[in-house]
């Protein structure tokens, strides 16, 4: 049985790393706080109170934790922003090992540098010279996505201690995608070639998730923190993206004005290795600070949803009015496909940042409204896809084009229908969730069957 | 006695401050002290003092340092700055003529309330 005292201390532990939760309340604080409960404590026991009692009295005394956090956060708003890169971790982990991950990830992001580096060693042309970094045919475009993704899933792989035949699925997973992009006999530039480099880093996505998820790739929860970890790593990039381009551009002016030509240097290293490095990079911030930008996917779901959805209205307002039908030109094709994408992303970022438990509201049908736009604007460019291909016969492109649009038909229209029943209260909003994270593997599916099957249907054209 | 939220909040710091300038003091003493200025009826929720004593310490009115306590644990000792005295000062210039004006309209309404003495006939000084 336990004593008093000891009731007492596990009552004190809880409370402190109730309180260590809080990014506003430093170590400082807290020691200070905890002093201050146990003086409280012991005063009251020497007033006549049992220990539990007392722990309860004292702990009302010292305030509703929230307000007393608050306070210190008005008193102390730089350390909420410390957070961002002195992550401290909900868990309560010690700082050590925060420092260790530091190095791991600063090590994997060099190494992800280094790697775009590598093939010049072997005879490659130099990235970044001569034709440009995207341009199709080079040896980069193709396989950009194999310098970079296996870091990264070994980022995750380390962090979240994956088992042996885990780390094994993904080397395999890692190494046949490199063996399909390089040793099949593409034309150089060919269609095949560039739908394959296209493709390529969506199938690798699923790996690089499976990495996320620990090898817990089965539970839906799981699914769903790594469509958030998408998002805000695409934020975090962007972000990344605009600061490095300020800093080449300054390089690039300040050391033109002294007359010094580092063009080279920005566009051979700078540019290509901070592309690379800033993906590893990128990942840890959304790992260490997941409360900081967490909601910034959310905010601008909700603030492009309503637009979306007006520009969808206004354009089937306009071609009912007009009663022109879509010219199918291949860069239509891949805007229409690039449409449902973005749809299907506003909805996976509202379902992931919404509340499972509560009611429909004004927001969900709003959704629902966008989903049913570009439900009747694909059908459109659906059936002027189709009116192509029998004019002119299949192409990787057209067929490639039809095979994501019926992909992300598939998804909406089920969407669609689940968001329709839970408004009209006959359905959960659970079921609308576990269909989205059911179907991510649909996408990685088909983009591997665009890298694979579609050289050897089209005959590597 | 509830003393309202915001006269809690306005008078939180030239209370800090004046107990300080009797001597260094850690955070729980200090509520205790107010307690019993007060008679009780000045009531702070204690988690609160502590933003107060360290936005007094970013303004440079208090100083802290660790010691060890009686108890064996490390605790935070305040001590109040040259510019500390200061400001207590004015704070003390300026609520003597709050509390000036108001006893003088109270004292022709004869509002004062039952029971209502000087705080110096009641045994506690006024610290300073």
């Amino acid at each position: 049985m336990l004593t008093h005292d000891d009731a007492l201390e596990a009552q004190i532990t809880q409370w402190r790393s109730w309180l260590r939760r809080r990014p506003a309340i430093s170590d400082s604080d807290l020691e200070e706080l905890e002093g201050h409960l146990r003086d409280l404590v012991a005063d009251l026991r020497a007033a006549g109170l049992a220990a539990d009692e007392a722990f309860l009295v004292a702990v009302k005394r010292l305030g509703d934790l929230d307000a007393v956090s608050r306070e210190f956060a008005r008193e102390h708003s730089e350390r909420l922003w410390k957070q961002l890169v002195m992550a401290k971790n909900a868990d309560g982990e010690p700082s050590g090992s925060r420092a260790h991950e530091a190095t791991v990830v600063i090590g994997l992001a060099m190494a992800a540098a280094a790697a775009i580096k590598l093939p010049e060693l072997f005879g490659y042309p130099k990235i970044g010279s001569g034709d440009g970094f995207f341009d199709s045919g080079t040896f980069y475009f193709p396989n950009v996505s194999l310098f970079v993704l296996p870091f990264l899933a070994g980022y995750f792989a380390w962090k979240r201690r994956l088992d042996r035949l885990g780390c094994l699925r993904l080397a395999l997973a890692f190494a046949a995608a490199a063996l399909a992009i390089n040793a099949l006999p593409f034309t150089a530039g060919g269609h095949t070639q560039t739908l394959a480099a296209l493709h390529l880093p969506i199938a690798l996505w699923l790996a690089v998730g499976i990495a996320y998820s620990g090898g817990r790739w089965f539970d839906g929860s799981r699914r769903m923190d790594f469509v958030r970890f998408s998002g805000e790593l695409f934020i975090y990039y962007v972000l990344m993206a605009l600061g490095g381009g300020v800093l080449t551009g300054f390089t690039a002016v300040s050391f033109a004005a002294i007359g010094a030509d580092v063009e080279w240097f920005a566009q051979q290293w700078m540019l290509p290795c901070g592309a690379m490095g800033a993906v590893i990079v990128g990942a840890w911030l959304v790992e260490a600070k997941q409360s900081v930008v967490e909601n910034m996917a959310p905010v601008l779901t909700r603030l492009f949803t309503p637009l979306f959805t007006l520009a969808l209205l206004a354009l089937l307002v306009t071609m009912a009015w007009t009663g022109s039908g879509i010219e199918m030109e291949r860069e239509v094709l891949i805007g229409f496909d690039l449409l449902l994408a973005v749809v299907l992303g506003l909805l996976l970022y509202a379902i992931s940042a919404r509340d499972v438990q509560a009611p429909p509201g004004a927001f969900d049908a709003l959704q629902l409204l966008l989903v049913v736009c570009a439900l009747v604007v694909d059908a459109v460019a659906l059936s002027a896809i189709a009116g192509r291909i029998s004019e002119f016969g299949l192409s990787p492109n057209r067929v490639a084009a039809l095979g994501e649009n019926l992909v992300l038909l598939v998804n909406l229209a089920w969407s669609a229908w689940l968001y329709a029943r839970f408004l009209t209260g006959r359905g959960p909003f659970a079921a609308l969730e576990r269909w989205q994270t059911g179907y991510l593997p649909v996408y990685a599916v088909w983009a591997a069957v665009v890298v694979v099957a579609f050289p050897l249907l089209f005959g590597f054209v | 006695m509830n003393i309202s939220k915001d006269l809690v909040a306005a008078s939180a710091a030239p209370l800090v401050l004046a107990i300080l300038a009797d001597g260094d003091s850690y955070g729980y003493a200090i509520i205790k002290r107010v307690g019993e200025l007060s008679g009780g009826h000045l009531h702070w929720t204690d988690g609160m003092l502590y933003p107060v004593l360290h936005r007094l310490e970013r303004l440079g009115y208090v100083e802290a340092r660790w010691a060890k306590s009686e108890s064996g644990r490390r605790r935070r000792y305040y001590r109040i700055t040259r510019a500390g005295q200061a400001h207590l000062k004015t704070q003390r210039r300026q609520w003597q003529v709050v509390d000036a004006t108001l006893r003088e309209i109270w004292m022709e309404s004869s509002l004062v309330p039952a029971g209502w003495r000087p705080l110096s006939q009641r045994g506690v000084e006024a610290t300073c």
